[in-house]
């Protein structure tokens, strides 16, 4: 037998295996905000996939369910406790968000367009860089772990608040060059396995690795609150577990790299809707 | 009298160790991306290779493959072919090739290199997330590689 490429093989494979679609169902939370879960992938995918998809279409009914009323999503919990967050008075300011934001409804539209780049501070900041500049230099209190359950419950929040509006990321001007980099990150091979995100997320979403169904890997639905720990998880955290799977040496969450991975991440979902927080298995 | 310069030559070379040399991953030689000795210099054992091919802390060769012929062990993934038959399409070189460095057999392939230490991005310590240290060693021994082979050559359709 002579030497074959991968790809060759790999469309003699598909042609003979029924692949494990993502299931074909909508998602209204609350019986109110209309979920985008599937969309024509943005232009700078066009080469990569036709349509991107949320995790929440692979994930198995019960799981699914849970997700469509607040009450039976156990993410909302963590909301609660961040609402408190949110109006309670911390650090050397005397000051809550509240002091300066008003209700956390005046955070619509924020979660969709994040990570951004900031001007003032010359990089691309996530929600949870932002949430701990506002900790530090306005309430002068002390910053919150990144990946720690006070920074996940906010970010839930905040999520929350934005739920159904499409997620955004800007790519180009002066973002352009951390979205290249993330964007590098996607597609290097690491660790011991060799294996990239895309090898799992964008060649074979739909398919089954052992008893996982994978999915494109998208980030519309962090924080996610995962069955498997029973809280919420953040999208750093998760990007280190799929990283170690690939018996390789992780990235910090709150890196430079791992931030840069999460704008070109969150820019492969732009035009789903904001739905954290998500319910996973 | 040549049985016996044969004979002796034997015990020579075993007890210089030569007969059951292995071959280090370093020192493979792909041809076409088959490897036509065994890389323990012994044979493999097909009942010990299923075991490894099952199982998740060894091969986990069902992460991504289906095989039939194991259908005791619990999920199955759908990466790869399905390896029923693999023994029929492959002969026991080009499964040796294919079990120590896949990408050797196929360009780029999504499967990981069995029998390979050098050339890796960000390799780590296991699934510590931690970098390798000098613990780090192939995915799979010299007789393990020969233990799966000799057990995918017995899948026939
Ligand atoms: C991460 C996924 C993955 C893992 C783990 C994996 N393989 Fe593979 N394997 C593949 C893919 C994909 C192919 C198809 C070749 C290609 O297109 O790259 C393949 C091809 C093969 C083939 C040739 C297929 C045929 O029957 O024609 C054999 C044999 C094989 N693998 C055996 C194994 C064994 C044995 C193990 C474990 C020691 C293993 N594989 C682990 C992904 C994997
Ligand atoms: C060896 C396969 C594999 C690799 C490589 C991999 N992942 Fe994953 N990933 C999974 C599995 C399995 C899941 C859980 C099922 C799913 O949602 O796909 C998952 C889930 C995710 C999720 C959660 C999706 C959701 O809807 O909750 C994100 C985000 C993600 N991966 C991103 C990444 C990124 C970024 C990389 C590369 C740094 C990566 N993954 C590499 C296997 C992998």
């Amino acid at each position: 037998m002579k030497k074959m490429t991968g790809a060759f093989l790999a469309a003699l494979v598909t042609t003979t295996y029924a692949i494990a679609e993502p299931v074909d169902d909508t998602l209204v939370v609350n019986e109110d905000i209309a979920i985008v879960t599937r969309t024509a992938a943005p232009a700078h995918m066009a080469d990569a996939v036709d349509e991107v998809m949320s995790g929440w279409l692979f994930r198995g009914s019960e799981t699914r369910d849970m997700q469509r009323d607040d009450f039976d999503n156990p993410g909302m919990i963590f909301v609660e406790k961040a609402e408190e967050a949110w109006n309670t008075a911390e650090g050397s300011e005397g000051k809550s968000c509240a002091s300066c934001h008003n209700g956390s409804d005046s955070m619509a539209g924020v979660r969709p367009v994040y990570p951004k780049w900031n001007e003032a501070a010359g990089e691309v900041r996530t929600l949870e860089m932002q949430i701990n500049d506002c900790r530090e230099t306005r309430m002068g209190a002390e910053p919150w772990k990144y990946t720690g359950g006070d920074m996940a419950n906010m970010t839930a929040l905040l999520a929350s608040v934005s739920r159904g509006l499409p997620v955004n990321v800007a790519i180009d001007g002066p973002a352009q060059s951390t979205w290249e980099q993330g964007r590098e990150m996607y597609y290097a091979r690491t660790g011991q396995l060799e294996l990239s995100c895309a090898n799992c997320h964008e060649d074979n979403y739909g398919n089954m690795i052992r008893a996982d169904h994978l999915s494109q890997g998208q980030i519309n639905g962090f924080p996610t609150y995962r069955l498997k720990n029973t809280k919420l998880n953040s999208v750093h955290a998760r990007f280190k577990g799929c990283v170690r799977d690939t018996r390789a040496e992780t990235y910090k969450p709150g890196s430079a790299d791992f931030v840069a991975l999460e704008l070109y991440v969150a820019s492969r979902g732009n035009g789903l809707s904001v739905e954290g927080p998500s319910v996973r298995n | 009298m040549r049985r016996t310069i044969l004979a002796s030559l034997t015990i020579a070379v075993s007890a210089l160790g030569l007969e059951a040399a292995e071959i280090a991953p370093t020192a493979v030689t792909f041809e076409d991306g088959s490897v036509a000795q065994s890389l323990s210099g012994q044979p493999g054992n097909a009942a010990e290779g299923r075991k490894i091919v099952g199982s998740k802390k060894l091969g986990n060769c069902v992460a991504c493959h289906a095989v039939s012929d194991l259908s005791d062990v619990p999920f199955h993934g759908e990466i790869g072919p399905m390896l029923d038959g693999a023994g029929d399409r492959w002969s026991e070189a080009e499964l040796r090739g294919i079990v120590a460095n896949a990408k050797m057999m196929f360009e780029g392939s999504m499967m990981p290199s069995f029998y390979k230490t050098e050339g890796f991005f960000r390799p780590g310590k296991a699934y510590t997330g931690k970098a390798a240290d000098d613990t780090f060693g192939p995915l799979l021994s010299a007789q393990q590689i020969e233990d799966v082979v000799a057990y995918l050559a017995t899948l026939k359709e």
